[in-house]
């Protein structure tokens, strides 16, 4: 019936389009899934105890390195990504690997990582000359011919970029699920419980750890690709820093780290509770919505930590994921 | 060649000035976490809203500086204490990382208030305090002042510490959670005390900032982090740490900033930080693992 239903729900995501709804629907759908799909890509690590505070890191590599690489060399970002990927890995490595080796965890691990991605938006910052520093940069745009757009990975239709989110998203939840049903994740939570007892059980925890930070790296890697090619303008503040560190933890605290598509709920969450704050007082009040969603996240993780998709289908009775751990 | 060494005296002096200040806030975030174990990522901002106090209190109301100092650091407390007892006190007993995420909460919604009552201009005092020439070097007589104060608080909370009945509680406390309240001392009071604490070291620095920086909703994004990694550098918890890093960190901004440009200076202290805390995960005066 699981099965079912989730078929049921792809295939009437596939015919979202159909239904002629316009631009703006769509646009907003399309985001709901970028940035479910990346806080799924930090989901994936931060359930398993490692809350990760530099995630804005790699997606900053994602869409700069896409972006610079078209401006500047005239590469393709389609060569972008895998230059992206392979720096990301080696960024998360350098991270990751003196982190588990240390048994840097909890808040340390957390304001490491933060280290990390304010170097990422300092970096940014400092190469004004190359980057654009804070204005933010544009990539040169190729939307005028056909194969030139394909090369470029630009796409003037919300069409084809809802079929390429929707596809990359998707992938994301296959990820996720592999995770979920393999042995790593049983050591993994295994570990995030009592580090020095799994060890002596035999699992390589710094081995185990830093293959799953770097899965979960290169997804958001390719997330901040993404998000730089379909909104064609990126800059340090949005795509790096604590900012948006932070807005990737709380987005899937919100839905529900433990849930598949609980992240995903939580940036569709997020992502309206904004558009609505601006529908129905306009652009004229700035920070109510940064305020109301501040306050409620308060509140989710005092009242419900499992966030509103883990805490409904608790409710609900179903058997779900392990809930938070005790304190220990 | 001698211009270019005054510059760089000027350079590493203005970092011991900073210092001084990094030094300050990681003061109030070190006791903290030290008594509570808990880090407020909202430190900054609760500093963010106590400048904005004094820049209504004074400007807008006109009411004299240090009547609006004063009840800056009374908001402190006062933001410290509501800030344990509504968010910290309930997720207490949940997994310690909970309470670091809850206070990121806290942030956005004092960011998102800051904005909505604010407003996003810069705002400052209108007070120009004046440069002292010593020889060539230009010392900003500002800077020089809350390097003074941020010292004379750092000595005064320690013999605070050390020579009071209520600061012996909380020393106790920090030592051992479980224990105290069987000796009879009960927690909930320290801990909201020293929040209260907390917020007004928050204040105390916010009065010394207001004098040097332009206030806007997003200023404690600006120096927050990088007091998050100098607490870390000392080892969260550890005043003494965190005061010798934060003199350590500031150099690097100062005299790296001078080398290259600013951001770089920033850069090289957090790859510092990084580096360290792979040759000492414990911070500078924890030791080796």
């Amino acid at each position: 019936l699981r099965q079912a239903l989730a078929w049921i729900g792809i295939a009437a995501l596939l015919a979202v389009p159909l239904t002629g709804i316009g631009n703006y629907p769509l646009h907003l759908i399309i985001m709901c899934l970028l940035w479910g799909f990346t806080y799924t890509s930090w989901a994936i690590m931060g359930r398993l105890g490692m809350v990760s505070l530099g995630h804005g890191a790699f997606f900053a590599i994602g869409a700069y390195v896409a972006v610079m690489g078209w401006n500047h060399f005239g590469l393709s970002p389609w060569i972008g990504i895998a230059l992206a990927l392979a720096l990301t890995a080696v960024v998360a490595c350098m991270i990751g690997y003196p982190c588990f080796r240390l048994k840097i965890v909890g808040h340390y691990f957390a304001l490491v990582t933060l280290a990390l991605s304010e170097i990422a938006r300092m970096i940014i910052v400092a190469l004004r000359d190359v980057t654009g520093g804070s204005l933010g940069v544009t990539p040169n745009t190729a939307l005028a011919d056909r194969t030139g757009s394909i090369v470029a990975l630009q796409f003037s239709s919300k069409l084809t970029w809802f079929y390429i989110v929707l596809a990359v998203w998707l992938t994301g939840l296959w990820v996720w699920t592999r995770v979920d049903r393999s042995m790593t994740r049983l050591a993994l939570e295994a570990i995030s419980q009592e580090e020095d007892a799994a060890a002596a059980v035999g699992m390589s925890v710094t081995r185990l750890k830093l293959g799953v930070t770097i899965l979960s790296a290169l997804l958001t890697c390719i997330g901040g690709v993404l998000y730089a090619q379909y909104q064609l303008y990126v800059n340090p503040e949005t795509v790096s820093g604590i900012g948006v560190s932070l807005q990737m933890v709380f987005g899937a605290l919100a839905g529900g780290m433990f849930v598949r598509l609980g992240p995903t709920l939580g940036a569709a969450f997020t992502l309206l509770l904004a558009e609505l704050l601006r529908l129905v007082w306009g652009h004229a009040i700035h920070g109510l919505d940064t305020a109301i969603y501040g306050l409620m996240l308060v509140l989710f993780i005092i009242f419900m930590p499992q966030g509103i998709l883990g805490g409904a289908l608790q409710a609900w009775g179903q058997r779900t994921k392990p809930l938070l751990r005790e304190a220990s | 060649m001698e211009l270019f060494d005054v510059f760089l005296l000027e350079a590493a002096i203005n970092g011991v000035l900073l210092g001084g200040i990094l030094a300050l806030l990681a003061l109030g975030l070190n006791l903290i976490f030290g008594v509570i174990d808990v880090v407020w990522i909202c430190y900054a901002e609760l500093v963010m809203v106590d400048m904005y106090a004094v820049y209504y209190l004074h400007t807008v109301f006109g009411w004299p500086l240090p009547v609006a100092f004063a009840l800056c650091l009374a908001l402190g407390a006062l933001m410290g204490a509501l800030l344990h007892q509504l968010v910290i006190r309930p997720v207490l007993a949940a997994e310690p990382i909970n309470q670091l995420l809850v206070t990121g909460g806290v942030l956005f919604f004092l960011q998102g208030a800051a904005t909505l009552g604010f407003g996003i201009e810069f705002k400052n005092l209108g007070i120009q305090l004046p440069l002292i020439a010593v020889g060539e070097i230009n010392v900003s007589f500002a800077r020089l002042i809350a390097f003074a104060v941020a010292l004379a608080a750092m000595l005064g909370l320690y013999l605070f510490l050390k020579r009071t009945y209520l600061g012996t509680a909380i020393r106790a406390i920090s030592q051992d959670r479980a224990i105290m309240p069987l000796m009879g001392v009960n927690p909930n009071r320290i801990f909201l005390f020293t929040s209260a604490l907390g917020g007004l070291l928050a204040g105390l620095a916010a009065c010394l900032l207001v004098l040097q920086y332009d206030i806007h909703p997003a200023i404690g994004l600006s120096f927050g982090p990088i007091t998050f990694l100098v607490c870390v550098l000392g080892g969260l918890g550890n005043m003494i740490g965190g005061f010798v890093a934060a003199f350590i960190f500031a150099q690097f901004i100062s005299v790296g900033g001078y080398f290259f440009h600013l951001e770089w200076g920033y850069v090289l202290a957090f790859l510092f930080f990084i580096a360290v805390m792979f040759w000492r995960p414990r911070g500078l005066t924890g030791g080796k693992s």
